[in-house]
């Protein structure tokens, strides 16, 4: 019943028209299929590691560890190839490095009761350490072609990632919406107490966000790796950033209870196409920080000026990091 | 400044709240020295009107006057520049600071701007203490302080404040008789010099021990004012008690049938003692009690919202190890917290998605929600319990008290309960809206449901239960007939006064 795509997630498909208008008339290059495709597998990854973070933010969280499980995850993916495990067999002990990690992280936050930022800072250390002991601080890199075609196949022209990336988009959104996990998910995000109250098992639900996280990031790990013929350990560095990014452009209050995987995915598109266009038209790539930032700002600015407008407060994602007051009935 | 004027004289107070008169046109007068105590039951309008002293809520209509000055207060800042300060009932200090740094946040002694006087903040703090009788080392933080001992600290800060009235709200509902011994002495000292006080308790012992005079509040007006002493306490309770019967209840009885619930010797901490009732099927038991008698602790330690540390909980004879809220909702017990917005409804999800969240994995299979039975039960409990919605999608935060109220009551239905645990039903809820809720509860009881009701209202405790369990200080203290109780007997009970 949580509808997929509501008038928040119109807005920011109406931003990504525009900027895509915008881009087609400074640059010829910008609306070519080719450039369209490219566009969407450099999106991929980032838009992979944002369906993990939605719903951690949904459920009221955050998780500032991804880009180091990334790593983790990529250079235990590199190991294991490098020992001839078989292909899946390796991708399997990437996801369950990534799970694991997840599961720590949840696990900290649901029994320990740490806050979701501590807990997952902790484990970006903790996991991007891990991956620098276990390469020794070096790249692994080197592997063959049929994993690199993980990343490399166009199957139909487009791109593996970009079918990767739409795999998880319609597995994910159907879990969200479908099935019990995902509607705690956004009972647990609205009201804790609540949904407490209503006999679920929050803590057990909200471990599980994170080991879902976890495992997207490993799965955006495949692929990195296999894209890059590499691992690094110091790969995914920001990588956290980018995600809650994505997650806050495509409407999810940070507040946790309202948003859509339709939206993030729309928000991961807007920050390929900003960067891909800002490349076409020879932009510094300082000064493209510095305009993905005000995006990020005006993106969500735009959100609280219509939200105060409209008068509704909870959904959204600029309400302030404060529980807003409890209205009077 | 008239040399007899009082030091406070509140005239024709009034004040509205959405669907409710608060304060019906209040006077309250207190003479410098004295100590005023206000008396009345649970929503006669004591904190409103104290909250319009304090600046916390605005009148609409009425004046004030200290020291025979009118004056108008329209924020807690004006109140403090005017010398009235409250204590409230929860502390309002910061603990990690100490007892000086406390009594003089904000107001920090000075020797160039911005760099404190430490030397002299502690020498007038250790006075104010002093003055007050008391022994508190100033540069202790709050936090080891005791809680008469941090009361006391709060008194020294209004008093640094130049407070010359003090509100003073339940002041010993956490002390021990040796500390409210010792506030009763600074109270004395207090008043030696000319500080009037408000006094609010529940405690009708402590009236006669420090009262001057004493103000009955009832349905937000003044019923009485008199001298303490002059008129005996059970004419008191009388007047407080005896509310007019604006409502009707329409109130059917169902023939009691088995047991449901059997609680036994169930204990909590200091919150609630030994308490052991039982519900049968068809019966509305009404729980009274004045606020923090241990209602709600008790209600939560049933359904598992909290622990309990002794006690057994029996549901159709079996015994419950209730650990979380879902063992009490797998045996079809509901629990309707007293505050829907912030324990009850997620306001963020839809009508539907509230209406399923308890029985969420009934209506699934292999973890999919089966959507089609989802909305066919929400949509038959909205038609059968009338729930003004424009639809099952409306976000249940939009919808009004009373129809919040009913979403809360299908979720349970929808489980099957058939024991449901009322906090504080129609809180909230204009006067339509509380007839439908009760009509609902004669229905459920007549299908055979039981259902405690909680309630701080004496006419709807009254009115609407069959029988009634008076709790005070963490016990259960009477049963009552409903034929034979009345709202005196309940109060009298309640206030720890042997009906």
């Amino acid at each position: 019943m949580t509808s997929a795509i509501g008038r928040r997630q119109i807005g920011t498909l109406a931003g990504l028209v525009a900027l895509g208008a915008l881009l087609t008339a400074l640059t010829p290059y910008f609306l070519t299929l080719s450039n369209l495709l490219n566009v969407a597998e450099q999106t991929a990854i980032n838009a992979i590691i944002a369906v993990g973070m939605t719903f951690v933010i949904l459920s009221g969280g955050i998780d500032l560890s991804v880009g180091s499980i990334v790593a983790l995850s990529g250079v235990v993916l590199a190991s294991a190839l490098q020992h001839e495990w078989p292909i899946a067999l390796a991708m399997l002990a990437c996801v369950a490095v990534g799970a694991t990690c997840g599961l720590v992280n949840g696990s900290l936050i649901a029994r320990g009761r740490l806050p979701p930022f501590i807990a997952t800072l902790g484990m970006m250390s903790v996991a991007r350490g891990g991956a620098l002991l276990f390469t020794d601080g070096r790249p692994i890199s080197g592997f063959s072609a049929a994993f690199r075609g993980v990343a490399t196949t166009r199957p139909l022209m487009i791109p593996a990632p970009v079918i990767l990336m739409a795999v998880v988009y319609v597995v994910g959104h159907f879990v969200l919406t479908r099935t019990t996990f995902g509607r705690y998910v956004y009972a647990i995000g609205g009201n804790e107490e609540a949904t407490r109250l209503s006999g679920v098992r929050v803590g057990i639900q909200k471990a599980l966000v994170y080991v879902l996280s976890g495992a997207t990031s490993a799965i955006a790990a495949v692929t990195l790796t296999a894209r890059l013929n590499s691992a690094q350990p110091i790969a995914g560095i920001m990588y956290e950033l980018d995600a809650i990014a994505a997650t806050v452009i495509g409407g999810t209050s940070l507040m946790g209870g309202s948003g859509t995987l339709v939206g993030t995915l729309i928000g991961a598109l807007i920050m390929g196409v900003l960067r891909n266009g800002l490349n076409l038209l020879g932009i510094s790539s300082f000064l493209q920080q510095v305009v993905i930032g005000a995006v990020i700002i005006a993106a969500v600015l735009v959100d609280s000026i219509v939200t105060a407008r409209s008068g509704s407060s909870t959904r959204s994602a600029a309400a302030p990091l404060q529980k807003p007051q409890a209205e009077r009935v | 400044m008239s040399e007899h004027a009082p030091a406070l004289a509140m005239h024709g107070i009034r004040k509205r709240f959405p669907g409710v008169v608060a304060l019906a046109g209040v006077d309250l007068e207190v003479q410098r020295g004295e100590v005023h105590v206000l008396l009345g039951e649970n929503g006669a309008g004591k904190s409103t009107l104290m909250k319009i002293l304090s600046g916390a809520v605005s009148k609409d209509d009425g004046t004030i006057e200290i020291d025979g000055r009118v004056v108008e207060i329209g924020s807690p800042r004006d109140a403090q520049a005017l010398g009235v300060r409250t204590i409230y009932q929860e502390l309002t200090l910061v603990p990690q600071l100490s007892a000086a740094e406390n009594i003089f946040l904000g107001r920090e002694p000075q020797r160039l701007p911005g760099i404190v006087d430490w030397r002299r903040m502690f020498a007038d703090a250790g006075r104010l203490l002093t003055g007050l009788g008391v022994r508190i080392d100033p540069a202790r933080p709050v936090h080891e302080l005791g809680i008469a001992e941090q009361q006391m600290v709060e008194v020294a800060k209004a008093l640094a404040d130049d407070a010359r009235i003090l509100v003073m709200d339940e002041p010993t509902s956490a002390l021990t008789a040796s500390e409210i011994n010792e506030l009763f002495g600074t109270i004395d000292r207090l008043t030696a010099r000319g500080t009037a006080i408000v006094y609010i308790s529940h405690r009708l012992e402590e009236l006669t021990r420090i009262g001057d005079r004493v103000t009955v509040l009832r349905d937000g007006r003044r019923i009485s004012t008199c001298r303490v002493g002059e008129v005996p306490v059970s004419e008191l309770i009388r007047l407080m008690a005896d509310r007019e019967v604006g409502e009707h209840f329409p109130k059917r009885r169902a023939a009691p049938g088995e047991e449901l619930l059997r609680v036994e010797g169930l204990c909590r901490r200091s919150l609630l003692h030994d308490v052991s009732f039982t519900l049968r099927r068809g019966e509305v038991v009404g729980l009274a009690g004045l606020l923090g008698a241990g209602r709600t602790e008790l209600a939560r330690a049933i359904v598992g919202a909290d622990p309990h540390d002794a006690g057994t909980i029996r549901v159709r004879g079996e015994v419950v190890d209730v650990r979380h809220p879902s063992d009490m909702i797998q045996r079809r017990v509901g629990f309707l917290p007293e505050d829907r917005k912030t324990q009850g409804l997620v306001q963020g999800l839809s009508v539907g998605e509230n209406i399923a969240l308890p029985s969420l994995k009934q209506l699934s299979r292999a973890g999919v929600v089966r959507q089609a039975e989802e909305e066919r039960i929400a949509s038959e409990l909205v038609r059968d319990l009338r729930i003004k919605t424009t639809g099952l999608a409306q976000r249940a935060g939009l919808l009004s008290g009373g129809n919040q109220q009913k979403v809360m009551l299908a979720r349970w239905l929808a489980t099957r309960a058939d024991v449901l645990i009322m906090d504080e039903p129609t809180r909230g809820i204009d006067v339509a809206a509380k007839v439908e809720i009760y009509e609902l509860m004669n229905q459920l009881t007549a299908r055979g449901a039981a259902i405690l009701m909680i309630s701080s209202e004496l006419p709807e405790i009254v009115g609407m239960s069959d029988r009634i369990l008076v709790m005070r200080l963490g016990r259960i203290v009477a049963e009552l007939d409903a034929a034979s109780a009345t709202q005196e007997r309940v109060l009298a009970a309640a206030l720890g006064y042997a009906a």
